[in-house]
């Protein structure tokens, strides 16, 4: 599906660190959009097993802030020709999504995001209760009796993808045009002249250039220390576990902020759940108990039913979490050096977006209107844009 | 990392416990500039290490200082939080850099 380079050119126009989604979606767009295809994406595992391969494969657009609706919202709308534009099924399935609100206070929020929505064109509403219960007729509306559902946020468009096919889609389709795709290959420094990338150091020697993107996720602060940028970017591990494949019943996709869980089912049955952050830092991706236990117990209470269903896997990916659940996002005070980071618990559904955006940045040296909000000089200037009030569940 | 040392409480398993963020030091509002107050208020160490951090025993309400390695979630020794006062101790062994 990839050509194999034995060894990496001399230089290249654009190295991009990372062949997740992100990574290898701004090489495509590079390539495909931009004519720049002299680009390297160094990967130090494999193509799609950083957190591409780790996320519960939420697609939605219904969050709080104008910068983030307008933003994620031209993300889904750039997921509904990916397929054909690939020649690769995604597997993309709209369901509807369901955020469903336990308190007076949660009802608010929806309501608030709802009317943000629907200003921007996303078809998002709040619903009451009684229409909770007609879409999910299995659902325990008290769920356990200590959190009964009021109403929720009912986002039309929601869906799911196969989170791996996006990233070998942007991967071959990027590698067609000419991008080499380096994986086993580990960026050990940047080397920087009077404020300006000029090279990467890698494991398998060094190259020439003069921009370089990150897309690495959890392990962004570690490529940051190589260029001496400080950011407000906080590493934790996030988990999540799938279920035995059971009959197909659940057809929206279901959260809950109050029981902290995610859940979907996938094409082949079986549920994909997920929950919280880890409470603490860690560069680790290591499974816990304490995390299938709460999780399962939380699924009870909204479908008491799946008492006999098995856990089959669970796994965790490093989220590069920031202060206010934004990315962050462009040019950087280092010149060459572009951001794609503070992708946190949020940033698959934004994958074909960020590709496009990033790629423009990089192409032009400037950032791209529909990420101007999420700066990383917006600290400096306290104007934060407060994304937390529509993560999928409190982190 | 399963059981914490708590200074106060001893060995207790790491859920009765809260984790409260690194130890930082502030710089003087009244001095410093804005950008170094944002920094401050912002910016985190991101990458892993051996860090000193503030943890809490839930149950007892104590709060206490942890020496811990971010990268292998090995917690290398705890102290009381008079140590913050007195000057934190140089890195223990056993850290990975």
């Amino acid at each position: 599906m990839f050509t194999r380079h034995d060894a990496l050119k001399q230089g290249y126009d654009v190295v991009i660190i990372g062949a997740g989604g992100h990574g290898l979606a701004s090489a495509y767009y590079l390539a495909r959009d931009h004519g720049i295809r002299n680009i390297a994406v160094l990967e130090k595992g494999y193509i799609g097993g950083g957190n591409t391969g780790r996320n519960t494969t939420i697609i939605r657009s219904n969050y709080l802030t104008p910068e983030g609706v307008k933003f994620y919202d031209e993300s889904v709308r750039l997921w509904q020709d990916l397929g054909e534009d690939f020649d690769l099924n995604l597997f993309y399935s709209t369901r509807g999504h369901y955020t469903l609100a336990h308190t007076d206070a949660a009802m608010r929020t929806m309501r608030w995001r709802a009317e943000v929505n629907k200003h921007f064109g996303v078809r998002s509403e709040a619903v009451d209760a009684a229409f909770v219960k007609r879409a999910i007729p299995s659902i325990d509306m008290s769920c356990g009796g200590h959190a009964p559902i009021l109403g929720a946020l009912f986002h039309e468009p929601g869906a799911i993808a196969r989170h791996d096919a996006v990233a070998w889609g942007y991967g071959r389709g990027a590698d067609r045009r000419g991008v080499e795709i380096h994986q086993q290959t580990e960026v050990t420094g940047i080397r920087l002249a009077g404020g300006k990338v000029v090279g990467v150091e890698t494991t398998r020697g060094p190259i020439a250039t003069s921009r370089v993107l990150c897309a690495v996720a959890g392990h962004t602060p570690r490529i940051l220390d190589m260029v001496d940028l400080h950011t407000p970017i906080y590493v934790h591990p996030l988990q999540a576990m799938v279920s035995e494949p059971v009959k197909a019943w659940l057809d929206p996709i279901i959260v809950s902020g109050s029981l902290h869980v995610y859940v979907s089912q996938t094409a082949r049955g079986e549920l994909v759940m997920g929950a919280s952050l880890d409470p603490y830092e860690l560069h680790q991706s290591r499974s816990t108990l304490d995390f299938v236990e709460g999780l399962s117990s939380h699924m009870l209470d909204m479908f008491p039913f799946l008492s006999e269903v098995k856990v089959n896997r669970q796994w965790a990916g490093l989220s590069d979490m920031t202060p206010d659940f934004a990315p962050i996002m462009g040019v950087t005070p280092v010149e060459g050096f572009f951001l794609d980071a503070g992708w946190g618990t949020w940033g698959f559904k934004a994958t074909p977006v960020c590709g496009k955006t990033i790629s423009h940045t990089v192409a032009t040296g400037r950032n791209h209107p529909l990420i101007e909000g999420f700066t990383l000089e917006r600290f400096a200037r306290y104007q934060l844009t407060g994304e937390k009030g529509a993560a999928s569940v409190g982190h | 990392m399963k059981i914490m040392v708590c200074p106060l409480n001893g060995p207790r398993p790491v859920s009765e416990f809260a984790y409260g963020g690194e130890v930082r030091k502030s710089p003087d509002p009244d001095t410093c500039s804005d950008a170094e107050w944002s920094a401050y208020v912002f910016n985190r160490t991101g990458s892993p290490g051996v860090k000193y951090e503030w943890w809490c025993h839930i149950a007892s309400g104590f709060w206490f200082i942890a020496s811990r390695d971010t990268a292998r979630d090995v917690v290398l020794a705890t102290f009381p939080a008079e140590v913050v006062r007195r000057g934190l101790p140089p890195a223990p062994p056993g850290a990975t850099p």
